[in-house]
């Protein structure tokens, strides 16, 4: 079995298997939501005051939404045990970790683009800088995001309060990634400062992550 | 890595101990076991039944011993040739009994339909039910989680109790399965605490108490499927 097959056919399951359920588009979509009106209505800013701390916003409401999806993710796979049944086929187990890091980040990605729209509304945001940017900025710290969710997610299946302990960990892993993006992105909506070097920077962080990920994964899913 | 120790041997066990803090699930156990037989693991809950079978399908590493199956030491090199049905079903609750199979089946690099239908239609279901495994009735995903386990035509089946929840009638049918598969060279080992199902497609039985295998007997004896008794408590009842 091939790790592009596995790797196919697990997304595909995996795609299939949300459309089912909505489990995490749903809780995700209206957590980002909440954050989106909350800081709506605590803050009444102008374009130009909204524009520097828009980046901020986006990033803390996308890390709490995707926390969210990222925990449907194992426990999807605990349920009935149906982990145990990948466990003992002879197909890749890193292909397993890719096809969930690219689900999740087909997840977080749709619910980027759902809220970035409302986020140009409530905050009157228009970018100064280069849309591209944006874009680089959002497909990047996504990835960094969803890449160490999984992983980290994968070590606390085996705990009980693994709802708790998949933030703990989370959290202060993703802070060099989350502030590379909330600079890419608050540099390009003012046009102050260059987002080069906070995109490079995830570039970097997204491979070491990706390369540390799928070398450790085998041994986190069979340690117990 | 594999190994030519035990030729005769699917599966082998020296000294194999699997130890939880300080509770030992399995303690030292020995034993070999032949191809193209039917074992029947019996003993009393917490008697380390499962742990057996969870070690020999590589799902848990034994704290101490060696483990030989199907003449390998890396039981993920053989994943290919056996199957394992656990307590729970396996299987995805929000797709079909048939979309399961699929997505399984190409795990072990079967892409044809049909093989999947067939698994489906020997424990006694039917491919083309739409409804969801989830609200499956728990004979029906013991039987598809049956389903799913023999898809790749395994060498080695490992069954932890197939038989609970399923009516008489279905577990008679799918103790008549497991005597055909053994028939065609297939071993299979099974955990029950319905042994008289098997009473006549058993070839032995072992006995399991505190993590040790104490007896292993030919067949299914009467005696314990009448009284439901262990070989313990016969021994300790003798006068």
């Amino acid at each position: 079995m091939t790790f592009a097959t596995t790797l196919k056919n697990t997304l595909a399951k995996d795609l299939q298997l949300e459309w089912r359920s909505k489990d995490a588009i749903n809780s995700m979509l209206f957590f980002a939501l909440l954050v989106v009106v909350i800081f709506s209505f605590s803050f009444d800013l102008s374009p130009e005051e909204s524009r520097p701390i828009a980046g901020g916003l986006v990033w803390v409401a996308l890390l709490f939404a995707a926390v969210v999806a990222l925990n449907q993710t194992w426990s999807r796979e605990l349920r009935n045990s149906v982990l145990d049944a990948y466990r003992i086929a002879p197909a890749p187990l890193e292909s397993l970790f890719l096809a969930k890091t690219i689900g999740n980040f087909i997840f977080v990605s749709v619910l980027e683009l759902v809220i970035a729209p409302l986020f140009v509304i409530f905050y009157n945001l228009r970018s100064v800088g280069p849309v591209y940017q944006l874009v680089l900025a959002s497909v990047l710290g996504n990835w960094a995001l969803v890449v160490n969710g999984t992983f980290f997610g994968a070590i606390s299946i085996r705990t009980r309060s693994r709802e708790v302990l998949l933030p703990l960990l989370l959290f202060p892993i993703s802070i060099p990634a989350m502030l590379a993006a909330v600079n890419a992105t608050a540099n390009t909506l003012t046009g102050e400062g260059s987002a080069y070097l906070p995109l490079v920077f995830l570039a970097v962080y997204d491979v070491v992550f990706t390369a540390v990920g799928l070398f450790l994964f085998e041994t986190v899913l069979q340690a117990e | 890595m594999t190994s030519t120790d035990n030729p005769g041997f699917v599966v082998s066990l020296r000294e194999v101990s699997k130890l939880y803090g300080r509770f030992a699930a399995l303690r030292n156990v020995t034993a070999d076991f032949a191809a193209g037989k039917l074992y029947l693991i019996l003993g009393e809950n917490g008697a380390g039944k499962s742990t057996l079978l969870r070690v020999i399908a590589g799902l848990i590493r034994p704290t101490r011993g060696q483990l030989e199956v199907l003449g390998s030491k890396d039981i993920r090199s053989i994943g290919s040739q056996f199957g394992y049905m656990a307590h729970a079903s396996m299987l995805y609750e929000e797709l079909s009994g048939m979309e399961n199979l699929q997505y399984f089946a190409r795990l072990y690099g079967i892409s044809d339909p049909a093989i999947c239908e067939h698994a489906i239609r020997t424990v006694g279901l039917d491919p083309s039910l739409a409804r969801r495994a989830g609200q499956y009735s728990q004979g029906m995903k013991q039987r598809m989680s049956l389903a799913r386990a023999i898809l790749n035509d395994p060498k080695l089946l490992l069954l932890d109790e197939p038989f609970s929840n399923v009516d008489v009638t279905s577990a008679r049918e799918m103790a008549r399965l497991l005597g055909e598969m053994r028939d065609h060279g297939r071993t299979i080992f099974l955990v029950t605490h319905q042994p008289a199902l098997l009473e006549r497609i058993a070839d032995e039985s072992v006995w399991m108490s505190a993590g040790e295998i104490i007896l292993r007997e030919h067949g299914v004896s009467a005696e314990a499927i009448a009284s439901g008794v262990t070989p313990v408590q016969r021994r300790s009842d003798a006068p």
